[in-house]
């Protein structure tokens, strides 16, 4: 039998529509804009100004503190300016935008396709590396990769997971980066094992990416501590402490971190650039994104470099179908609709996904019948209905009792209602409002 | 027969008056003495528990008020002078002057000066929708017309225009008790001094976007101009972030201003028709 996690889980349609589609480079856009937050933590600080020429891979934002991240320019030429722009929800955030002149890499990086296998860095130093060159978690999250790394005085790790499991529907860049990337992956993998200090690696990827499982396979059947492991079919195996239990049986406790049942856990995309930050010195300035969609001309995995407009991946996708009604940034489960089809591809855009009329439109919401289909499907074994009504009524110390922050938001519940009840939507605002009584409680 | 009787009355009048007397002792023991001003005081309160003054409720608000030396900061909007001559008289105390305040909304978005660039189709929710994104409209700080004002007003003094699908606040209803201000994520709802035949002047936007984008989002929208910070002859008001904003404690409803703006972001509300305008009117008839 498959290993998969114990508690909840749905089964929504896979949709991989772009499996097939091998990453294809995005040409050059004529203008980036790189907002200086793409990841969870404190934003970096602008280091260039209007007017400034800058290389591909050269810093433009500091990180300002310990869990932030640099951020690097994607392209060569010259800085148009360093103001606020919208983003992907449509508000404005400070960016970098920069116009494209040719396409000149800082001397330090090495932009030759050669697979380098050879480790030379120690574990410090690699996860310096990883810090100064901008890694970030690249499954969706954006949390800054060297904190990861860290592992804090008194905690152990001794096994790191690898996380291919992509269990999003239509999301098809992890799988494209195992297939194509396999060799690199694989170093990469070593390097975060050197990182850490463990021996033994478990990559989990779901049963419906044979090709990339057998690949994998082969590729690590001459290395020690590496091992491959199918799991079964199930949404959203790729959440942290799902797959954890799913490959190790052991469980996170509430509020607690991987590290605390002696495990890290690292997404494939972030392992590839972990390859490249530490071999090539090359800080993480481009990113795999699936671009498809049931009526989109060319589904594709595209290799995009960060800050590059929407707009221009879904041209290169065989443009905006007529009936288009949606477009959403990341999967479907957990992805948000854009607001703009200018906003950017930042280190955390996995996919665009087009939607038609008939797919976009929320059914019509009834009131919950207590049927207790959401704590069945809920993998953190929380009452989403409770939650729900509790935010509602303005109940958020007891939503706090009844763990209203081990939810991970990936809309398990909100996909099975009957009623189409929002229940995410409203469990997001709780968590908003419990994380802040949170934060004031421990500055008091 | 008749001594059982005797009996039993007897024992169960003992035993009655021996838990009188302990109930009494232990009454005496923990006994918590409590102002009984905050009795009367609460009385005086309209009891609607509203909130609106800061305290969770009307008793909440009279224990504070009675053991406060003055009225600082202790004001129940809801009941008004009255209710504070009425509490000033029950502690003794001068009565605070207490201006009446009543709830404006600052914005005039309607779909004809605002266009609707999307759809939302998320949970009914302000709050949720602020988070998701800008809202059906380009502008990020105008209202997103999901009424949770409403919802939170206690006192029937808002509804939602379906025509301009913005909350309409009720002059006569509303007591300024500030739950609809506290309910807004976009802090649109502002408590503005109450004026003679509930006349308003107020900037009726909250873009802080530069004068371009902001009035590309709405017609209506104030763009920092500052042309009606010149013509003020009383400091009423002030240029912040590309947003003009008129205090009403020094605004003097001289209506200067108004026909200054440019965008028309400027409302005058409850205002007889201008003398021009008058007169044009009268030339109008006559003619």
């Amino acid at each position: 039998m498959l290993k998969t996690f114990p508690k909840g889980g749905v089964h929504p349609p896979e949709n991989k529509i772009s499996a097939a589609a091998g990453i294809d480079v995005l040409p050059l856009p004529e203008q980036v804009t790189i907002p200086i937050s793409q990841h969870l933590g404190a934003p970096a600080e602008p280091a260039v100004a209007k007017g400034d020429t800058v290389k591909a891979g050269q810093i433009i934002a500091t990180s300002k503190g310990f869990v932030s991240a640099n951020i690097h320019s994607s392209v060569s030429g010259k800085v148009f300016k360093v103001d606020k722009a919208v983003d992907a929800s449509g508000y404005k955030k400070m960016s970098v935008i920069i116009n494209v002149e040719g396409d000149e890499w800082l001397d330090t990086i090495d932009t030759g396709s050669e697979h380098k296998k050879d480790i030379t860095l120690n574990s410090e130093e690699i996860i310096k590396r990883c810090a100064e060159n901008g890694i970030v978690g690249m499954g969706g999250a954006t949390f800054p990769s060297h904190v990861k790394l860290s592992i804090p005085p008194g905690k152990h790790c001794d096994v790191l997971i690898i996380n291919g499991v992509e269990c999003e529907p239509y999301l098809t860049s992890d799988h494209r980066l195992m297939l194509e990337r396999t060799g690199e992956l694989i170093t990469g993998i070593s390097i975060l094992m050197k990182a850490l200090k463990v021996e033994r690696a478990m990559i989990g990827i779901e049963k419906n990416k044979t090709d990339a499982i057998e690949k994998l396979r082969e590729y690590t059947s001459g290395i020690d501590g590496i091992s491959v492991h199918a799991l079964k079919v199930k949404y959203p195996q790729g959440g942290e402490k799902q797959l954890i239990t799913a490959l190790l049986n052991r469980e996170v406790p509430s509020g607690g971190l991987p590290v605390d049942v002696g495990t890290v856990v690292h997404n494939v995309g972030t392992a590839y650039a972990v390859y490249e930050a530490v071999q090539k010195n090359k800080p993480l300035v481009e990113r795999v994104v699936t671009v498809t969609g049931k009526e989109l001309g060319k589904p594709v995995n595209v290799l995009a470099r960060i800050g590059t407009p929407v707009s221009k991946l879904i041209e290169f996708a065989g443009g905006l179908p007529d009936n288009t009604a949606k477009i959403v940034n990341g999967g479907p489960m957990m992805g948000k609709a854009l607001a703009n089809l200018s906003a950017p591809v930042t280190k955390g855009t996995s996919g665009l996904i087009v939607f038609r009329e008939e797919e976009a439109r929320r059914k019509e919401t009834g009131p919950c019948i207590r049927c207790g289909k959401c704590i069945t499907a809920c993998a953190m074994g929380l009452e989403p209905y409770l939650l729900m009504s509790l935010t509602e009524k303005d109940m958020h110390e007891r939503s706090e009792k009844e763990k209203i922050m081990d939810c991970m938001e990936c809309g398990s519940c909100s996909y099975i209602c009957p009623a189409n009840r929002p229940l995410l939507d409203y469990i997001r605002l709780g968590k908003a409002t419990v994380g802040k009584m949170i934060r004031e409680r421990k500055q008091k | 027969m008749s001594s059982v009787v005797l009996i039993t009355i007897i024992s169960l009048s003992l035993l009655g008056i021996i838990a009188a007397l302990i109930l009494y002792f232990v009454a005496q023991k923990f006994k918590v003495y409590e102002d009984p001003r905050i009795d009367q005081v609460e009385e005086a309160l309209p009891g609607a528990n509203c909130g609106g003054c800061g305290f969770a409720g009307c008793r909440n608000f009279a224990e504070a008020i009675v053991k406060s030396e003055t009225f600082d900061g202790l004001n129940c909007p809801v009941g008004g002078g009255e209710t504070m001559a009425k509490i000033a008289e029950i502690l003794d105390r001068k009565v605070p002057e207490v201006e009446p305040r009543v709830a404006v909304v600052r914005c005039n978005g309607t779909p004809e000066h605002r266009k609707k660039t999307s759809e939302y189709n998320g949970a009914l929710n302000c709050t949720i929708a602020n988070s998701l994104y800008t809202g059906e409209s380009d502008c990020p700080y105008g209202c997103l017309g999901l009424g949770e004002c409403v919802e939170a007003c206690d006192f029937n003094a808002m509804y939602m225009d379906s025509e301009t699908g913005l909350p309409v606040i009720i002059d006569d209803n509303c007591v300024a008790c500030g739950a609809c201000v506290k309910a807004c994520p976009r802090n649109i709802i502002e408590l503005r001094k109450k004026a003679r035949k509930d006349r308003k002047i107020y900037v009726s936007c909250v873009n802080e976007d530069k004068g371009g984008p902001a009035r590309k989002a709405c017609k209506v929208a104030c763009i920092g101009c500052g042309k009606c910070e010149k013509v003020c002859n009383y400091d009423a008001i002030t240029i912040s972030n590309n947003l003009a904003f008129i205090d009403s404690d020094k605004c003097v409803f001289c209506r200067k201003c108004v026909p200054e703006c440019p965008t028309g972001a400027i409302l005058e509300l409850n205002f007889p028709p201008r003398k021009t305008a008058k007169k044009e009117q009268e030339e109008k008839v006559k003619a």
